[in-house]
């Protein structure tokens, strides 16, 4: 599993994916965060970083999306798939190298965003009147919210040996389960389990832990969504032999 | 045995793609691999590295099963696939050591390896290049470099030889040859010539059934008898001729029109030189002859005619799948 992380890793890192993943999501993040009036903290008075959190998932939902699709489907594609799944390495293995691969340049791409965190607390008044608690627990939900991301995008990428279908799922699933369940619970046709349909999306979970409250029940939910993802995929590559 | 195939049949819905094949195959021996296009080679070989199940029957590699022991199997086995895939943004050695790393290999014996197989397949002109940037031939040896790096004692190298120019065609056979020496091969082909040069044993399978698995000297000596009572006789005249004319000459078995006016006639062999007697047929019936000259039997089989007749007279046949 080890060589394959490093491998994915080494070609994000090789080849321009990474950067540009990066530099876009600091770039709409900045803006949104110092520049843009209707979002940016300057004018807004309040020495936070929930516009990050807030706004952040809906660029993850684009660029994630962008990492992942060529993880399965270019192997598929190339006809590499054959040749890394005849390598003593079991599909497992694959899934778990190349996620986490995809999960490095996500966090890649939030770890900068300290700065913004240092910035802010230079700029409360007084210093570092700011909730760190709640950032630190902004930040876990929004690592995990890529990893979550991050597994659907590997999904859809196995299901298909298109690049440009395998991210357009992505796109869909990761909006669907994000704001899809949230949106879906306000109908008046759920009655008194619309909570229950609500607790079923991302958003639910993640406002929670962007309050900085780690709840473990939303801990588990993040971490089964991944987990049921990988295994989907896992179904799909041992696919071939049924 | 160091490969065994048994009662192997794999099916796609309805269609039989391979259909109850049995062999085996023994260190220090390469097996040509024949059959036409969509014969079931190439899905017998992916069976056979654990990439597809079988429907029936089992492969054995090195005395493990494929499908029990996968991971087993798949470290004692090198596989070229069909079309060689290749990681194309990926230097030489960085694809090299990446393959060899999944073998849980190591530092300095890793990079050591690498070396060895580097200059064992001739990469080393070219090590320093991207594979993308390589051409064919160079990526075919990358791609046989890949399957050697772990030393396997089975190799299956599906179309080994596509899209080579005549140079590298004999060095990558060479190379095959050498690294035969301790290790089982088998690889397709649907080069006769190359079967020739190459192999110890030929299997050749028709629509998913084994139709022979024979050494090759066995299978080619076979041929030789039935040819080689004949003596045999390129006629030219100026016009063409009517051929039941030359039938009714004495001795003569066998007329064949070759182009035009030109003939090729046989007779048995313990008969006495055929030619005089064609010269006077010519000169009684006033044809004008322009040419004549005895097919040498050598010239017809070193071309891998021969093995290549074997083939179409093995293939051609009806046989129903099912």
């Amino acid at each position: 599993m080890l060589a394959i992380y490093r491998k994915e890793v080494n070609s994000y890192l090789n080849s321009l994916i990474a950067y540009v993943v990066i530099a876009v999501f600091l770039t709409g993040t900045g803006l949104l965060m110092w520049v843009f009036p209707d979002t940016s903290v300057l004018a807004y008075g309040f020495a936070d970083l929930s516009t990050l959190f807030s706004l952040g998932p809906y660029i993850f939902m684009f660029l994630i999306p962008a990492i992942t699709m060529r993880s399965f489907a270019e192997e598929r594609k190339a006809g590499t798939m054959e040749l890394i799944l005849t390598q003593p390495v079991t599909d497992w293995q694959l899934v778990l190298g190349k996620y986490f691969a995809s999960w490095t340049v996500v966090v890649l791409a939030v770890l900068p965003t300290l700065i913004y965190y240092f910035s802010i607390y230079q700029l409360g008044n007084p210093v570092g009147n700011l909730d760190s608690a709640g950032i630190f627990g902004s930040y876990i939900g929004l690592t995990l919210l890529g990893g979550v991301f991050t597994a659907i995008g590997t999904l859809a990428s196995s299901l298909t040996e298109n690049q440009v279908i395998a991210f357009i799922l992505a796109v869909f699933f990761c909006f669907f389960l994000y704001t899809g369940f949230s949106s879906l619970a306000g109908l008046e046709f759920w009655g008194d389990s619309a909570l229950v349909v609500e607790k079923f999306g991302i958003l639910h979970h993640y406002d929670a832990m962007s309050r900085g409250l780690i709840d473990s029940r939303n801990l588990l939910y993040f971490i089964t969504v991944t987990t049921l993802m990988l295994l989907l995929t896992q179904l799909v590559l041992n696919s071939r032999k049924w | 045995m160091s490969l065994v195939v048994e009662n192997l049949t794999k099916t796609y819905g309805k269609q039989v793609a391979v259909n109850q094949i049995s062999f085996s195959a023994q260190p220090g021996e390469i097996v040509g691999f024949l059959g036409p296009n969509g014969a079931g080679k190439s899905t017998t070989m992916k069976i056979a590295t654990g990439y597809l199940p079988p429907t029936q029957g089992s492969v054995r590699v090195c005395d493990h099963d494929v499908e029990e022991d996968s991971v087993v199997v798949r470290k004692c086995l090198g596989y070229l696939p069909e079309h060689n895939p290749l990681y194309l943004d990926m230097y030489v050695h960085e694809y090299l050591q990446f393959i060899g790393s999944l073998y849980g290999m190591q530092g300095v014996n890793l990079s050591d390896r690498v070396k060895e197989v580097v200059s064992l397949c001739g990469l080393e002109p070219e090590q320093r290049k991207k594979i993308g940037a390589l051409s064919k031939g160079y990526r075919q040896r990358v791609g046989l470099a890949q399957a050697l790096i772990h030393n396997p004692s089975v190799l299956i190298l599906d179309e080994p030889t596509t899209g080579l120019d005549p140079n590298q065609l004999s060095e990558i056979r060479a190379l095959i040859k050498e690294i035969s020496q301790e290790k089982t091969v088998i690889f397709s082909t649907h080069i006769m010539q190359e079967v020739q040069a190459l192999c110890d044993r030929v299997i050749i399978i028709n629509r998913g059934n084994l139709v022979i698995d024979r050494p090759l000297d066995e299978l080619q000596s076979e041929e030789q008898n039935d040819l080689g009572e004949m003596q045999r006789v390129e006629v030219a005249f100026l016009q063409p001729i009517d051929e039941a004319q030359l039938q009714s000459l004495a001795g003569i078995t066998q007329v064949e029109k070759k182009y035009q006016s030109t003939y090729e006639l046989a007779a048995p062999l313990e008969r006495e030189d055929i030619r005089p007697a064609i010269f006077q047929f010519a000169c009684e019936n006033q044809h004008v002859l322009i040419g004549m000259k005895p097919i040498i039997e050598e010239n017809k089989r070193n071309a891998g005619a021969s093995l290549e007749e074997i083939f179409r007279s093995l293939t051609t046949t009806e046989v129903n799948p099912s």
